[in-house]
C-alpha cells in the first residue's frame, strides 16, 4: 500500500512533515483541579488532575517528594471496533507507567512531600498518536491545575513509510508495520525526557525520524503556550484585573 | 496502580551519596568501567528451550513452548509469539505474588516489541493451515533473582530459548489433507524456529542529569538512577526498539551516542549467545545419535560394528587414544559376546564412585551384545556420526550402552568415558558421570526399550528405571 504518493502526499492529503491540526480547550472538567482537552486530528483526549491532596493510601506515601499516579483508559467506543477490556490490559498499564513518569519528571516534585497528584487520562477518540495526545493534554491540565513544573512536556509521535520520514502518524499509518516513534521533549531545556521506538530503523534513519518528531513537539509546546496565555488572560479578565 | 512502598527497599542517604559521588570520578561500586557488562553465563535445561541466565547476580529463566491455535482473523497467515513474565516475590520484596506489576507488564512489553516488531521470529513458517492452525509460540520468564538490568537478562533469555527450542514437525493428511498429524520427535526430528536475526536490549542509566551514564546498571544503582533508556538492537547495527519512559531528560546527542554504544554491546553479545547455542546444538546432536538407533540385531556381529568403530574411530576427538582405543575396541568387540558382564565390572572397577549402581546398572540393562565399551562414546563429531547413520542404522549397542551408563554419556564426558575405559583414571568426571547415572535420569522411553529387549538378556531384572 502506497502511504506517500509521488507527489508527496500522505493519505489524509497532508505533506510529511505536516501535523494534522491541533485544538485544545482548558478546564472541561468542573469537578477536578486542572482539566484539559486535546485534539491531534480525530485523535481526542480528556485529561483531569486532582491534586495535590492528602495521601489516600498511607503506606505509599513518599516523605520527600509528592506522590505521582496517573491512569490511562480508553473509552469503549474510541476505537473502530468495541473495545472489551478498556483498562487493566497490558498496553494501558505500560502507557499508563509511561505517562507518569514522563509528567513526574516535569513536575517540581520536592515542593510538596507527603502529598499526591493524580493524573487521568481517558481516550475519547482513538486515531494514532494517543500518547502523545494524552501527555499534552496532561501538560495543559496539571498547568491548570497549578501546579509548579520545571518545564511543560509535549510530545508528537513520527514514523517512517515508504523510505520517508513522516510527522504525526494517524491510525493507518501507525499499523502498516514501519516504525513508530513518540517522543516527548522539555521544549525550554530542549532535553527528551519520553522516547519509545518500535520496528527495525537503521541507526541513521533514528536520527531523522527523532529530529522531525522534535520539531513536531516544538510546534506543539507553541500552541500549548498559546493556549495557556489565552487561558490566563481569561482568568485575570474574570478576576478583573 | 504502584506497589505497595511498604515492601520496598529504600536506600540510606548515605549509600546513595557514595555512589553519586563514585561516579562523577567514573568508578562504580562494583569495579566495572562505566560502559562494561556483568558476567552473563547461559546455561541450558533437559527440555528444549529452556534457559537460565546469570548476568552478575541477576537470574532468570525462560521457556519456551509452543501450541496449535486459531490464528488471527486478519492474521490469518501468522503464527503468534507471546511473552509473559513472572516476577516471583523471591527475586526482590517488592514484586508481590499474584497480577504482575508495572515494572512486569513493561519488561514484558519491551522484550515482546522488540521481538515482535522487528521480525526477528518468522511467524509465516509457524502457519499450518490458513486461517485454522497455526503454532502460538509462548515464551514465559521468570525473574528469580533481581541483580538489576532485568530487562537486558531476560531479553538474553528469551532470545536463548527461542534458538534452542524445536517444535514437532507435523503434517497434513487425512481424506481432503485437512489433519494435522503431529509427529513425536522420536518419529521425526523437530525443527528450529527461523529466527532472523537477534534483538539485543541494551540498558543504560542516567544519575545526576547527564553527568554520568552506565551500562547495565546494578539493583543499588537502579535505586540510585535518575532515568534509564533501552535500546534494542541487532548485529547489524539496525534499531529494533527504544524505550524510554520518562525519567530524567536527556540531550539528543546523547541520546544517539547510547545509541552507537549499544550497537557496538549488541554485537558482542549476540556473538556470545550464538557460540552457547552452538555449543549446546552440537551436544544436543551428539545425543539425538544416541536416541535414534534403530534396534540392531546383534548378531550383526562383532565385524559389522568394529568396520564402523574404524570409520568412526577415525574421526574421534581424542586422537591421541585413537590408535589404542582402536585396539581395545577390537579386542573388546570379539571378547565382547562373551564377556559382557566381565568387562562391565572391569570398567566399574575403574571408577571410585557408585561401584556397586554401576554394575547394577549395567548387569541389569545387560542385553547380550558388546556393552562394556561404547563405539560411539567417544567425541565422534556430528557429521561423520550422520554419514553412517545414513549408510546403515544404529547399532544397538549404541542405546545398549546408553542404558548401562545412563544419561552420563550426554555431557561432553563423553571423550573421556573411552580413554577411561583403557587407563583407569579416575577423573572428577567419571564421579561425575556416576553422580547423574545415580540420580536417575532414566526417561520413560528407557523403560519401554528395556521392557522390549527383555527376551535378549540374561538376567531378569527390573524392567523399570533403577
Amino acid at each position: 500500500m502506497e502511504f506517500v504518493s509521488p507527489e508527496d502526499l500522505r493519505l489524509d492529503g497532508r505533506r510529511p512533515t505536516e501535523m494534522r491540526q491541533i485544538r485544545a480547550e482548558i478546564g472541561v472538567v468542573a469537578k477536578a483541579d486542572g482539566s484539559a482537552m486535546f485534539e491531534m486530528g480525530n485523535t481526542k483526549v480528556v485529561a483531569a488532575v486532582y491534586g495535590p491532596r492528602e495521601v489516600q493510601n498511607r503506606s505509599q506515601q513518599l516523605n520527600a517528594n509528592v506522590l505521582v499516579r496517573c491512569e490511562y483508559t480508553m473509552a469503549n467506543f474510541s476505537t473502530g471496533d468495541r473495545m472489551r477490556k478498556p483498562k487493566g490490559d497490558r498496553r494501558s498499564t505500560e502507557i499508563s507507567l509511561v505517562i507518569r513518569q514522563t509528567m513526574e519528571e516535569c513536575i517540581l516534585t520536592n515542593l510538596m512531600p507527603w502529598s499526591q497528584i493524580d493524573i487521568f487520562v481517558h481516550v475519547l477518540q482513538a486515531d494514532g498518536g494517543t500518547r502523545s495526545a494524552c501527555i499534552n493534554a496532561a501538560t495543559l491540565a496539571l498547568a491548570d491545575a497549578g501546579i509548579p513544573m520545571r518545564d511543560i512536556v509535549t510530545s508528537c509521535s513520527a514514523g517512517y513509510l515508504n523510505s520517508t520520514p513522516l510527522l504525526d502518524l494517524n491510525y493507518i499509518e501507525d499499523s502498516a508495520g514501519g516504525a513508530d516513534v513518540t517522543l516527548g521533549i522539555m521544549p525550554k531545556l530542549d532535553k527528551v525526557t519520553l522516547l519509545q521506538m518500535d520496528a527495525k530503523l537503521s541507526l541513521d534513519t533514528v536520527e531523522n525520524v527523532m529530529q522531525l518528531a522534535i520539531e513536531g513537539c516544538k510546534a506543539v509546546a507553541d500552541y500549548i503556550r498559546e493556549i495557556l496565555l489565552e487561558n490566563t488572560k481569561q482568568l485575570q479578565y474574570r478576576r478583573g484585573t | 496502580m504502584e506497589q505497595r512502598m511498604a515492601n520496598t527497599w529504600r536506600m540510606t542517604v548515605n549509600e546513595k551519596k557514595f555512589i553519586e559521588t563514585a561516579l562523577e570520578s567514573g568508578l562504580r561500586i562494583d569495579g566495572r568501567r562505566p560502559f562494561d557488562y556483568r558476567k552473563l553465563e547461559i546455561k541450558f535445561g533437559k527440555d528444549e528451550g529452556s534457559v537460565e541466565v546469570h548476568l552478575g547476580q541477576t537470574h532468570v529463566m525462560a521457556f519456551v513452548t509452543a501450541q496449535l491455535v486459531q490464528p488471527y482473523r486478519d492474521r490469518p497467515n501468522d503464527g503468534t509469539l507471546s511473552i509473559f513474565t513472572e516476577f516471583s516475590p523471591m527475586a526482590d520484596p517488592s514484586f508481590e505474588p499474584g497480577r504482575p506489576g508495572e515494572s512486569a507488564v513493561e519488561l514484558g512489553r519491551v522484550i515482546d516489541r522488540g521481538l515482535r516488531e522487528s521480525r526477528a521470529v518468522d511467524t509465516e513458517s509457524l502457519c499450518i493451515l490458513s486461517g485454522k492452525l497455526v503454532w502460538a509460540i509462548r515464551v514465559d520468564l521468570h525473574i528469580l533473582d533481581n541483580g538489576g538490568n532485568l530487562i537486558d537478562a531476560a531479553n538474553i533469555a528469551a532470545l536463548a530459548g527461542l534458538l534452542t527450542f524445536r517444535r514437532p514437525e507435523c503434517s497434513l493428511g487425512g481424506e481432503n489433507g485437512q489433519e494435522v498429524i503431529i509427529h513425536p520427535p522420536e518419529e521425526r526430528e523437530p525443527l528450529h524456529l527461523i529466527v532472523h536475526h537477534l534483538p539485543i536490549a541494551v540498558t543504560f542509566a542516567f544519575f545526576s542529569y547527564e553527568s554520568s551514564v552506565v551500562i547495565d546498571p546494578t539493583h543499588h544503582e537502579e535505586a540510585v538512577m535518575g532515568g534509564r533508556m533501552t535500546a534494542t538492537l541487532n548485529s547489524n547495527g539496525d534499531v529494533c526498539a527504544i524505550q524510554k519512559a520518562g525519567g530524567e531528560a536527556i540531550l539528543q546527542g546523547v541520546i544517539m551516542q547510547c545509541l552507537r554504544i549499544a550497537a557496538a554491546k549488541a554485537g558482542a553479545i549476540s556473538d556470545m549467545i550464538k557460540k552457547e547455542v552452538d555449543s549446546y546444538n552440537t551436544k544436543r546432536a551428539l545425543l539425538k545419535i544416541k536416541r535414534h538407533s534403530t534396534p540392531m540385531d546383534v548378531d550383526r556381529g562383532a565385524s559389522d560394528i568394529g568396520l564402523k568403530q574404524n570409520s568412526s574411530v577415525d574421526q574421534m576427538r581424542v586422537d591421541e587414544f585413537s590408535g589404542h582405543h582402536v585396539q581395545r575396541i577390537k579386542q573388546e568387540c570379539e571378547e565382547g559376546i562373551a564377556k559382557q558382564s566381565g568387562d562391565v565390572e572391569s570398567e566399574t572397577k575403574l571408577s571410585d564412585k557408585t561401584l556397586t549402581n554401576r554394575s547394577n546398572e549395567d548387569t541389569k540393562n545387560f542385553i547380550g551384545g558388546p556393552s562394556s565399551w561404547d563405539p560411539y562414546s567417544v567425541g565422534v563429531d556430528s557429521d561423520s556420526l550422520k554419514a553412517s547413520l545414513a549408510s546403515q542404522g544404529m547399532p544397538m549397542p549404541i542405546e545398549k550402552q546408553k542404558d548401562s551408563k545412563g544419561e552420563e554419556t550426554r555431557t561432553e564426558a563423553k571423550p573421556e568415558d573411552a580413554p577411561e575405559n583403557n587407563n583407569p583414571k579416575t577423573s572428577p568426571l567419571r564421579e561425575a558421570e556416576s553422580a547423574e547415572q545415580a540420580n536417575g535420569e532414566k526417561t520413560l522411553k528407557d523403560a519401554v526399550k528395556a521392557k522390549n529387549r527383555k527376551s535378549r538378556r540374561k538376567s531378569h531384572s527390573s524392567s523399570g528405571p533403577s
